[in-house]
């Protein structure tokens, strides 16, 4: 919890200067916006962080959610699958590209970067083949299961903000962050990942099945991206398969990394990728409502991350030195 | 001061210098005389603080206290490139050369003649080949370096050292990867630079080639000084005793026993790195079974195979008369196997973990709750046991392991196997680079759990080690088992007559 009051903190600042500088921040339908937005965006970031935790790599998660986003309207509506067949058959499909992409940086070594670099390729490519580039969605149908990522639940009125209602995507990603915190550090396999996620080495040597592990991280990235593909499309119900998903992976990385998942493997909190994807989409918001020129927005969210990395790295030297000097003392005494 | 020492001028001082790092204090006050044109051995056993000293001179570290005097000058050497420009040069255990790039380009390498803003390839190609006569190397400067043997690429290092006018060239344990015949031209070119008024620092395990080579011996014990000897007084036992301290039958825990069952029966073993030979042999319980060998014999390669780490070519291990296939180190730790790697900080911990994850890691799936739940009491109780039986000097079980020393570390990788209950406890080198309070208590503990039944196999290249701790010992020389040794037969010369695969010999002697 102390790793994460850094990023809490500069979630903090940034909210509050937002709703002092701008009144309409504090608002029901704003602050609806925002949290099914970061909800969204903090799911495929849980999934990617299993990854990163491992020292890998998925770089593939956006053209899965495109693919998703193709077929699950084009199962339902042009060859009409019912809902209990087409959700799971797009979740199998994303389990397999998991699969494949587990097995063939395990089994044949290849590198996590360029597996994944193909299937962005290769899942983007199929999903515009398969839909004919046509734009999808379901129309006016489906709304029970479109309340997955629409739905709001009334919680009545609430002091300064008013009537408020809590996305449904906000208590998907409550539960899915609180399975995947228990499995990260309650369960043994978490302990194997973190475990391998340091020294691969050393935990083949202690007898963890290293490979099946990593096996599993990309499977939970892919099935997790599925799930969030899934979402994203039942919300915007308009699919442009051609770019439907660009850049998520990117946004999902980062929001692992400013969680605190460092690339180099072994280390990360389930909560700080939650806040991290909920920062990102904050800083848009605010770029919106401050009234900077959206065409800085990637260049503020860039150089947002990098200073939040730097510090991140700083903190951590004077930290190591002070124990440094801390234990030498004892050494000498 | 000896004789030959003072005959010679004073090439390079080293006075009372103190390192620490933390938790471990080096070097305490060391100091150390080379002449010019001299050849000087530097012995000790690992940890006596040889490579920190070695590291100091060629500018790696600096130290915390002393002085270090070049020619009778008081001089701060405080990059590598002031070593450099002082003349001193290191050749490392493991060479540092491009092996990617061809000869010249390694003996230039960051020193690149430039002709108009490019390489000259013409002067690297020319001034190589002079280097490479000094050396008594004969291939061409255009070789890619991963073309030669081992033997000849350490000549290639020592051509790029006299590019550099090295004066003071710092050899650690230049041998222990070459055969007998690349070392004993390495001897040659030694022998010839000291001619040329080349003065070597040569740090060596080696105490044959140390009598061989060496015009003086200066000795290490843990951080001190603990001794000269000039040429004539040389002798295979006085370097012994000065770099152990004391009585070896004392420092050496081992008693005899009566060995039980066999335990873990090997037979037709084949290795990836070695297929033609095939090894067979048996550990029975309580039995102490030493491995020696030099490097490259392929022992640690066996103890991968039967751990389950690398796959076996052919062969049948057999643990208490039950036929086991080792197709990972799972099946041998269900096998009751443990493998103390030769690798502690790569293959033995999760450096970055504290001590109580370490100590469990081996344990988790053993000791799950329903569910693959972690068991958390029992992994606490493992690590405080294991901290007070291993003696873990540890402020508390939730200490980063990289923090510790180098023995705390490795009784926390012993600690990991102990809580498993292993009835084979495969050992390489386990004690390397770690000091000797903490070497003894580790041939105590292996005392101990032979006592109680445990089959050990143990790998070691220090041969006192070997001497001291077997009740058998197996010698292996390029992937055969050459010979096994036990009782009157078990001497150093017969050992190291079959680590060079001179069978006739060792059998005669």
């Amino acid at each position: 919890m102390k790793k994460n009051l850094g990023i809490l903190g500069l979630f903090a600042v940034v909210f509050i200067v937002t709703a002092v500088a701008n009144p309409s921040f504090i608002n029901a339908y704003n602050l609806e916006n925002l949290i099914r937005r970061s909800s969204l965006y903090g799911i495929i970031g849980i999934g990617v962080s299993f990854v990163i935790i491992t020292g890998g790599i998925d770089l593939s998660i956006g053209s899965v959610i495109g693919l998703v986003g193709c077929a699950l309207p084009w199962l339902m509506i042009k060859h009409e699958f019912p809902v209990a067949a087409a959700v799971p058959l797009v979740l199998l499909l994303s389990l397999v590209i998991g699969l494949g992409h587990g097995l063939l940086i395990t089994r044949l070594k290849l590198q996590a970067f360029v597996v994944t670099l193909c299937g962005l390729l290769f899942y983007r490519g199929f999903g515009r083949w398969l839909t004919s580039d046509a734009t999808m969605g379901f129309a006016r149908d489906y709304e029970g299961l479109r309340k997955l990522a629409i739905g709001r639940i009334p919680l009545g009125e609430l002091p300064f903000i008013g009537r408020f209602n809590l996305p449904v995507p906000f208590l998907i990603l409550l539960v899915l962050a609180v399975l995947a915190a228990v499995f990260l550090n309650r369960t043994v396999y978490g302990r194997y990942l973190l475990a391998l996620g340091r020294n691969e080495q050393a935990a083949r040597f202690s007898g963890i099945n290293t490979t099946a592990m990593v096996v599993l991280a990309y499977v939970i990235c892919s099935v997790v991206a599925g799930f969030g593909g899934l979402l994203f499309a039942l919300d915007s119900n308009s699919i442009q398969p051609a770019s439907f998903g660009n850049f998520y992976e990117l946004y999902a990385i980062a929001a692992a990394v400013l969680g605190g998942c460092s690339l180099r493997g072994g280390e990360g909190s389930i909560f700080g990728v939650m806040i991290g994807a909920a920062i990102m989409q904050l800083l848009y918001n605010s770029i919106n409502l401050l009234g900077i020129p959206t065409t800085l927005e990637f260049a503020i969210i860039g150089a947002v991350i990098l200073a939040g990395v730097i510090t991140d790295e700083i903190v951590k030297r004077i930290a190591a030195k002070r124990r440094a000097v801390l234990q030498a003392r004892q050494a000498v005494v | 001061m000896t004789a030959s020492a003072s005959s010679l001028a004073q090439l390079l001082e080293v006075r009372h210098v103190t390192k620490r790092f933390p938790g471990v204090t080096a070097l305490s006050s060391v100091s150390l005389m080379l002449g010019t044109g001299e050849v000087l051995a530097l012995i000790g056993e690992n940890g006596a603080g040889k490579s920190t000293l070695m590291k100091i001179l060629a500018g790696v570290q600096e130290p915390d206290e002393g002085e270090l005097l070049i020619d009778g000058r008081i001089e701060r050497v405080d990059s590598v490139q002031t070593a450099q420009r002082l003349g001193i040069a290191l050749i490392h255990q493991e060479l540092n050369l491009s092996d990617n790039l061809d000869v010249g380009a390694n003996i230039f390498l960051g020193r690149e003649p430039l002709k108009r803003g490019f390489i000259d390839r013409q002067k690297i190609r020319e001034d190589s080949t002079t280097l490479l006569k000094r050396v008594g190397l004969d291939v061409s400067p255009d070789t890619i370096v991963n073309r030669l043997p081992i033997g000849q690429q350490q000549l290639v290092e020592i051509a790029r050292a006299l590019s550099i006018n090295a004066r003071v060239l710092i050899m650690d344990e230049p041998t222990s990867s070459l055969s007998t015949h690349e070392a004993e031209r390495l001897f040659e070119v030694v022998k010839d630079l000291r001619q040329k008024g080349v003065s070597v620092i040569y740090i060596s395990h080696r105490l044959g080639e140390v009598r061989e080579l060496a015009d003086r011996v200066t000795v290490f014990r843990d951080g001190r000084n603990a001794g000269d000897l000039s040429r004539e007084e040389i002798t295979h036992d006085r370097m012994v005793q000065l770099m152990v301290g004391r009585d070896i039958s004392q420092f050496y825990a081992r008693k005899p026993h009566k060995a039980g069952d066999v335990v873990l029966q090997v037979d037709g073993l084949r290795t990836q790195a070695h297929p033609d030979h095939a090894l067979s042999f048996s550990v029975r319980s309580g039995e102490v079974v030493g491995v020696a060998g030099l490097v490259g014999a392929g022992r640690t390669e066996m103890l991968n195979v039967l751990f389950g780490v690398d796959p076996a070519v052919a062969g049948v291990i057999q643990v208490d008369g039950k036929l086991c296939r080792m197709s990972s180190p799972r099946d041998a730790i269900a096998a009751g196997l443990a493998l103390v790697p030769e690798d502690r900080k790569q293959q033995g911990l999760v450096l970055e973990m504290t001590v109580r994850t370490n100590i469990g890691l081996a344990g988790l799936k053993k000791n799950q709750k329903a569910g693959g739940f972690l068991n958390d009491a029992q992994e606490g109780r493992d690590s405080a046991a294991m901290i007070e039986k291993l003696r873990i000097k540890t402020p508390n079980e939730r200490q980063i392991v990289q923090y510790l020393s180098g023995g705390n570390q490795q009784k926390v990788v012993l600690g990991k196997w102990l809580s498993m209950q292993p009835k084979v406890l495969l050992l390489d080198e386990p004690t390397r680079g770690i000091d000797i309070g903490a070497k003894q208590e580790i041939y105590l503990l292996m005392e101990e759990l032979a006592e109680q039944g445990v089959a050990i196999l143990f790998v070691s290249s220090e041969m006192e080690e070997i001497l001291g701790m077997s009740d058998r010992t197996l010698v292996m020389h390029e992937g055969r088992i050459t010979g096994e040794l036990q009782g009157e037969e078990l001497s150093e010369e017969a050992v190291m007559q079959l680590a060079t695969g001179n069978v006739a010999a060792a059998v005669a002697g």
